[in-house]
Parts: C-alpha cells; structure tokens; sequence
C-alpha cells in the first residue's frame, strides 16, 4: 500500500514537472499584463487578436504546410523503403538501417549546418538560382523525418505473414493490388504512427529549420526566436494553446475510440 | 535481386543526397581554409582556450543532465511497467504530447517558473521556505536540458523493460534472488540496450543545444552549440564553424559505436 501510494506520488511529480511548463503558457495566454513575470488579470484579447496578426497567421500556414507536406512525402518514401528493406539480405538490411539512424542520433545542429552548406555549396558550385526558403526547409524536413516513419513502420512489416502476400500473387494479384489490398492494410497502424511522429516532429522544430531557412520565410518557431529579445506577443501563447488544446482532444478521442476497439 | 528491394532506391538516393554527402561537405568545409586551400587549423580551433571551456562545459552539464534523467527516468519505466497498461501507445502519447506546445515557448516558460520572482520562488515564499535562485546559471540550464530530454530516456527504457518475460523474473524469485539481487541480475542487463539508447538520446542533443543554453543561461554562458552558432550566424566563418562540427561529430560517432554494439537485437534505436 504504501509501495503504490509512492509510487502514484513520484509518476505526479515527475508529470508535473513535465507538464507545468505548458501549464504557465496556457495560463500566461490568459494573462492581461504582457509581461510574462506578472499577472494583470483574465482576458481572451490574444485570442482575438491572434487572427488579426498577419505575421503569426503567415507562420502559422508555413508551419502547417510544411509540416503536412514533409510528413506526407517522408510517409510515402519511408513505407516504400521499408518494404524494400524488409526485403533485403541482413548486411544490407543493417546498413541501410544504420543510415536511416544517422540524422535521429546526429545533433540537429550538425544535421542543420551540414544541409546548409550543401544546399549553398550546390549553388555556387552550378551556378544555379536557388535561394534558401520554402523549398530547402521542406527537403530538410522530409530528410530528418523519414527515420521516425521507417521506425514504425519496419516493426510492422516483420510481424506481418509474407506468405499471404504470395498467395495474393498466386491468386492473380498484381504486386500494386495485392500491396494495397494485402500488404498495407497490415501495416497502416504503423503508417499512420510515422505520420503523426513527422508531423509533430516538424512542427516542433527549430534549430534544423534556422540554418536552412534563409531570410525571407519564416515558421512560428523561428518567429518566437527572433521574438525573444524584444519580448514574446501573448498572442504566440494563445496559439499555443489552441494548437495543444486541439491536438489533446484529438488524441483523446481517438484513444478512447482505440482501446474500446480493442476491448471489443 | 528481389524486385521489392528496389522499392528503397527513391529513399536511398534521398538519405545518400541529404544525409551522407552533406556530412562530407562539412568536411570538406572543417578543412579548408575561406581561399579553399588545405588547413587544419578550423579543427585545431578548439585548443583556443574560451572555445575549449565552452566545450568542457557542454560535457560537463551533459553529463550531469543524462545522470539525472536516467536517475528520474528508470523508476518511472519500472512504475510504468508494473502498471501493466494494455495500451502502450498512451504512455507514448503522455511524452509526445508536450511537443504540440513550441519548443522554444515551453523553455521559456522554465524562465517564468524559474525567475527570482517567478511562479517557483512565489510558492516557496509563501510556504514560508528559502527562494532558489538559478535563473541565468548552469544549474537552470540543466533544468531545461533534464526537462526537454526526460522522455528521450524514458521511452526507450521502458520499450525494453516491457519485453522482458516475467517469469525469467519469477524464475529468479523462485530459485531464492531477493528483489535486489533481481534487479542486478536480471532486469538491469536485461535492459542495458535501453539504457545505452537512452543516454546517447539525450548526451548527444543535451551536449550539441544552443538555443536551451541561450534561454536559460541569459546568453552569457557559452556552451559549444553556442559557438558554432556564432560562427555561422554573427562571424560568418563557416570554416571553423565547421572545424568545430567536425570536434563534435567525434562524440557524435562514439555514441553511435556504443548504440551499435549493444543495440543489434533491436535492430535500430528503441525509441518507439
């Protein structure tokens, strides 16, 4: 008894520890006095304001935009990959994975740079006109983001019976039908988990996205960044708040919805 | 040659594009001078005295951040476990969770808690205790390194503690082995690749951050991170910021050798 009452004391405060930073942004989007030391009592301004900002609305679609697309294209590269992998010999199997390892173990700002230096080496060394923006964050994106989508999806792929995939194909199936009728099913659980992994990881982004990203586009982490000096808008935490608010209710009701699914 | 391994060449041409030649660019950068004729002296730049410390500091508080998220991170793996929750996912979700709530925004939230007359010291006054004043020192920043890393040890922890077949542990129970002498001999091994996955996850970001050290430390501590920053975005010496990388890869590489050597079963980091 007392074991258990020890244990539920240490996971709360190892939980409040992990969540009373979001706590105080959620309340400091509340907060009437701008500084974030002090309390000038309740207000939904930011709220209202927020959709008047051009600027934070600008960095919102980027941010989403990017997000969505780098997630999309990292999700669709990394499933195909991971049927190729699964596929191989060992050696190459634990090479292949190997590289798909290095940008998750790597520090992000040595990931950051070196696709920096690329993409301007590129440049200068064709002599082409390609500026850092939209287009050299996304391919950043996609590249630090297929390994999360590779990573859920290789478990699946093993569990799966490789002989009903055979039997597809001895019924007649061609490999494209028979991967989307046999294949995928088995293992969309894993691909919709690597999807929201790329998602919530480039939307969560900075250090990769500030050296790739150039002058003239900026996401909301980047933004905060230079905001930070001169002070942040309480409009970026009622931002915040929505984002995190929608994304818990979300996550909650596709929980209850997975595990009554899995007591039926 | 099976036909689905083709399936992986759109990815490899990606991964071998955006992966493996930009880390020779950067060796190709660390080792050139700005005419491009040979040099080492970009590397050799972290024998310079400030950059040095700035380096022994980032290990330094490295080091302490992953002693003390493994410290946190192992008895909460184990709770998790013996709560025997049916459905894993969650506990993943509860870690995932706070990466909706921007990064940058939620360190800086740790200023507000940790300020001098922050959310923190308010409390402790009014409960009549002694204030803590750690804001702008190294101490905070460890605060935020152990906070945005926790869950970089946690998860893989527990993805290996879960594995492991109970009745190895009623086995060992049975043949005499107390709860100590269970947990030195079985579940601890059992689950030593977690634990390596665990501390490369959060040393090698923990030692490579800039921005947590810039929030936290009020921009006057100088952690490695923050000098390769500087070299690329207020000197503009892409030499030697490169130079330093490649320092940095050094450690980056022999964390990558640990994982290899104790992580084979899993085939890959035990992350998720």
């Amino acid at each position: 008894m007392v074991k258990k009452i020890s244990q539920r004391i240490y996971i709360f405060l190892l939980f409040l520890f992990l969540y009373a930073p979001i706590l105080t942004l959620i309340v400091l989007s509340f907060n009437a006095s701008k500084s974030r030391a002090r309390w000038g009592g309740f207000t939904l301004e930011w709220y209202t304001e927020l959709f008047n900002d051009e600027q934070i609305m600008t960095a919102l679609t980027t941010t989403l935009i990017i997000a969505f697309l780098s997630a999309l294209i990292a999700t669709a590269l990394g499933t195909f990959a991971s049927i190729g992998i699964n596929s191989m010999k060992r050696r190459w199997k634990s090479l292949f994975l190997n590289i798909t390892n290095i940008p998750m173990l790597n520090a992000d700002i040595v990931t950051g740079i070196s696709l920096m230096l690329l993409f301007i080496g590129f440049r200068e060394l064709f002599k082409i006109d390609f500026e850092l923006g939209f287009t050299s964050v996304l391919i950043s994106h996609i590249t630090f983001n297929i390994p999360y989508v590779v990573l859920s999806v290789m478990p699946k792929l093993s569990q799966t019976d490789k002989s009903t995939y055979e039997a597809a194909l001895d019924l007649g199936a061609t490999p494209a039908f028979a991967f989307f009728k046999v294949i995928l099913p088995d293992i969309f659980p894993g691909v919709i988990t690597g999807f929201l992994l790329a998602f919530t990881m480039s939307l969560d982004d900075f250090v990769i996205t500030h050296f790739t990203k150039g002058p003239g586009i900026d996401t909301l982490s980047t933004k905060i960044y230079t905001e930070v000096r001169k002070g942040i808008k309480p409009e970026m935490y009622a931002l915040s708040t929505l984002l995190f608010v929608t994304v818990l209710v979300l996550l909650l009701i596709i929980n209850s919805k997975s595990s009554k699914h899995q007591r039926a | 040659m099976n036909k689905k391994t083709f399936l992986s060449f759109p990815y490899l041409l990606w991964m071998v594009a955006f992966i493996v030649i930009p880390l020779f660019v950067i060796v190709y950068y660390g080792f050139t001078a700005m005419d491009g004729n040979f040099t080492i002296d970009n590397v050799k730049s972290i024998l310079d005295p400030i950059n040095l410390k700035s380096l022994w500091l980032s290990l330094e508080l490295a080091f302490i951040s992953t002693l003390i998220c493994l410290i946190l991170a192992y008895p909460l793996a184990m709770i998790l476990k013996g709560m025997n929750m049916n459905n894993n996912s969650f506990i993943v979700l509860i870690f995932i969770l706070p990466m909706w709530m921007n990064f940058l925004l939620r360190t800086l939230a740790w200023q507000t808690l940790l300020d001098r007359s922050g959310i923190i010291n308010t409390a402790l006054t009014a409960l009549h205790l002694p204030t803590i004043d750690v804001i702008n020192t190294p101490a905070a920043i460890v605060i935020g390194m152990v906070y945005n890393f926790l869950p970089f040890m946690v998860l893989p922890i527990y993805n290996v503690l879960i594995k492991i077949d109970n009745n190895t542990i009623n086995a060992a129970r049975d043949l005499g082995a107390n709860n100590i002498q269970t947990f030195i001999k079985i579940i601890f091994p059992l689950s030593f690749p977690g634990v390596v996955s665990g501390i490369t996850m959060v040393f090698v970001p923990a030692m490579t951050t800039f921005v947590i050290s810039d929030l936290l430390g009020g921009s006057k501590i100088l952690l490695i991170g923050n000098v390769i920053e500087q070299e690329f975005t207020v000197s503009n010496n892409w030499n030697v910021g490169s130079g330093l990388s490649l320092v940095l890869m050094i450690f980056i590489l022999f964390s990558m050798a640990l994982i290899a050597k104790y992580d084979k079963a899993s085939e890959g980091t035990n992350l998720w």
